[in-house]
């Protein structure tokens, strides 16, 4: 029989601060849950989650502002970077953050991602690749691989007419006003780690006033890849990776030599 | 504070900073352009926000962000650059959330032209993004006027959660005058009770357009229309201008009712018993007050720098208790004072003419005649 000692139990994992009490709409196996909850174990372990201001964007994460305890506001499709502008701007002090998805952030919100990285926009932006449109039923995204089918590509994205995926991490990394871009994935533990460390490190950065940071995560979408769970983790390593190298693409000195408190 | 020459874009933009705008956000385009170029100037100056956003589109949702910290916030632009904010617009709507836009009207369709017009009304006045809202809309016919109500958009979107426009055009944009402009207002402490500020200590807030249930969604749009119904209660504007005992009332607005204003004045030299009404506020549009004027005169007679965009405004509200008649110019061309003169001339010795015709066939056709084929 089981037996359970309460007494010396340790609580080793709990649901973060940051997350209010509702349970997600993602489908089983989706990566989302796991981004959201890094960045609000990281809010909390940096004090900042009182003093935080979300923006959502338009697609599967539209409603993740039901799911962080911290004022949020919900933008228009691609928009995010433009309302954490207008945010940050009369509110410089805060952490001004927005989430957002690949055709969210890469296609329709091409301009406003660029412009508010190019002008140094000291906010957060958390990328989830997921190499497709989640929202609206697996649709081709500017990141979806060559050759992967999607129900506007039903014969694989064909490089011919729908050219290839752009790579956000590297494309911001040109951009003299960043201040970090890198590329994680989620799709183990250990780099689901190392996803954390980063966002840990934009956020770092956004606090000492040091400009745009950026962390794209690989991310899955079980239900529009058509796969199980675990083979869309196997998908994310063996095919996504590749084609979206993980790596620093840009790390000023000045986000180099932070020291953080490791929480 | 004493007069001054100011011309109307720099002055509608020092009549928001002293209005207590705190951000401002938009992109060039002439002309309005140089209302930007001052916010350039002086909103840094005064430790403010200004960003040249990277398009309309941007701008609009610039402003989107700091109308949800509760801040005062505007944007200006012109009529292509509007078409482009309307996305924004209606987010805004959806969401309950206070800013000033200043459209400096221009010709169109399409790129269209850099002169004065008034094709933007149906755009403003009639919602112009997606989904039911209303945004309240004020046409200034002077510089003092387009000073008096920037400010005054500031108040009246606050108070109603709303959008409230500026609606100018090149002319009024362009044009110098003398005119006063108020005192500095203290920047306002504090932020509404619905404001997305980031201040720990209390419960987290959300501002959203997104209502995934459809009952939760027409709560919303009930809300909105309750409000709406106070908004035409109480801030209907309009001006009238030898209306007491006159026969025929042109109605017009902004700089098409400036130069009705001169030809109605040049008729009564001539004996003629003509008066103006302008309406100030297009949205909420002085309804009552037309279908009034249309129970005690011969005729109406709308004059505007479109194709007859708040005719149709001005037919609903009369009823048919009299013959609504039209004259327009439109792509930027500004009606003369004579050319205005003339229909007045036409339907004092016609007073019915237009009873049963087809109003915008009929001045059509007078238009092109009188253009002589050019
Ligand atoms: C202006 C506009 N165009 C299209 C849509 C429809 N739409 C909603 S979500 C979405 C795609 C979102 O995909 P992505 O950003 O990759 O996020 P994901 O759902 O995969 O997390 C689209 C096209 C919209 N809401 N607004
Ligand atoms: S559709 Fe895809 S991205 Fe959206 S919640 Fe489901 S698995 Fe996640």
């Amino acid at each position: 029989m089981l037996t359970t000692d309460i007494q010396n139990a340790k609580v080793v994992y709990e649901r973060p601060e940051g997350f209010t009490d509702l349970t997600t709409h993602y489908c089983p196996g989706c990566t989302h849950g796991t981004a959201h909850r890094l960045v609000a174990e990281t809010l909390d372990e940096m004090g900042l989650r009182e003093h935080s201001i979300g923006v959502a964007s338009v697609g599967c994460s539209v409603f993740s502002y039901n799911y962080f305890d911290m004022d949020f506001v919900q933008a228009a499709h691609g928009r995010a970077p433009a309302m954490a502008t207008g945010i940050k701007r009369v509110f410089p002090d805060r952490a001004v953050f927005t989430y957002q998805g690949d055709g969210d952030l890469a296609s329709i919100g091409m301009a406003e991602i660029m412009h508010a990285a190019g002008r140094g926009e000291n906010i957060t932006v958390i990328f989830i690749n997921n190499a497709i449109y989640g929202m609206t039923g697996g649709q081709m995204a500017p990141t979806t691989l060559p050759g992967m089918k999607t129900t506007s590509s039903p014969n694989g994205r064909d490089v011919e007419t729908q050219g290839y995926p752009l790579r956000m991490a590297e494309i911001l990394a040109t951009l003299d006003a960043v201040s970090y871009s890198v590329r994680r994935s989620l799709h183990d533990p250990a780099n689901i780690r190392k996803a954390k460390k980063a966002i840990r490190t934009a956020f770092e950065a956004q606090r000492r006033g040091l400009g745009f940071s950026m962390v794209e995560l690989l991310s899955s979408c079980p239900t529009n890849w058509g796969m199980t769970p675990l083979d869309s983790l196997a998908f994310i390593e063996q095919k996504m990776v590749p084609a979206f190298p993980l790596g620093d693409y840009k790390v000023v000195d000045a986000v180099k030599s932070m020291k953080m408190k490791e929480g | 504070m004493a007069k001054e020459l100011l011309k109307g874009n720099n002055a509608m933009a020092e009549a928001a900073i002293r209005a207590g705008c705190e951000a401002y956000f938009g992109y060039p385009i002439t002309p309005q352009t140089e209302l930007l170029e001052h916010m350039a100037a002086r909103m840094p100056e005064l430790g403010r926000a200004f960003v040249q956003a990277e398009s309309e589109v941007a701008a609009i949702n610039m402003v989107y962000g700091t109308a949800c910290t509760g801040k005062r916030v505007m944007t200006s632009s012109s009529s292509p650059g509007v078409s482009l904010m309307t996305e924004g617009l209606s987010y805004i709507a959806g969401t309950e959330v206070p800013m000033v836009l200043i459209d400096v009207m221009r010709g169109g369709p399409g790129l269209g032209n850099i002169a004065p017009a008034q094709g933007d009304y149906n755009q403003m006045v009639r919602g112009g993004g997606h989904g039911d809202y209303k945004s309240i809309v004020l046409a200034p016919a002077s510089v003092q006027e387009a000073i008096d109500l920037t400010v005054l958009a500031f108040d009246l979107a606050e108070k109603y959660r709303a959008i409230a426009v500026v609606l100018a055009d090149g002319s009024l944009g362009q044009m110098m005058e003398p005119a006063e402009l108020p005192e500095m207002q203290p920047l306002r402490k504090g932020t509404p009770d619905w404001a997305i500020t980031g201040e720990p200590g209390r419960p987290r807030r959300l501002l959203t357009s997104i209502y995934l249930q459809p009952e939760a969604e027409e709560t919303t749009n009930i809300r909105l229309q309750r409000r709406w119904l106070d908004v035409e209660a109480n801030e209907v504007r309009y001006q009238e201008t030898y209306l007491d005992d006159a026969d025929i009332a042109l109605v017009a607005f902004g700089t098409a009712g400036r130069v009705a204003l001169s030809a109605v004045r040049q008729a009564r030299a001539e004996g003629i018993k003509v008066g103006l009404f302008r309406p100030i506020s297009l949205s909420p549009f002085p309804v009552a007050q037309i279908r009034q004027l249309a129970s005690r005169v011969r005729s109406l007679l709308v004059v505007e720098m479109n194709a007859g965009q708040m005719l149709d405004d001005v037919k609903l509200a009369a009823q048919g208790a009299c013959p609504v008649e039209f004259y327009g110019r439109m792509g930027g061309v500004v009606p003369l004072p004579d050319e205005v003169l003339a229909e007045i001339l036409r339907v004092s010795t016609h007073p019915t003419a237009d009873l049963n015709g087809h109003t915008r066939a009929a001045w059509l056709d007078r238009l092109e005649a009188g253009r002589g084929g050019n």
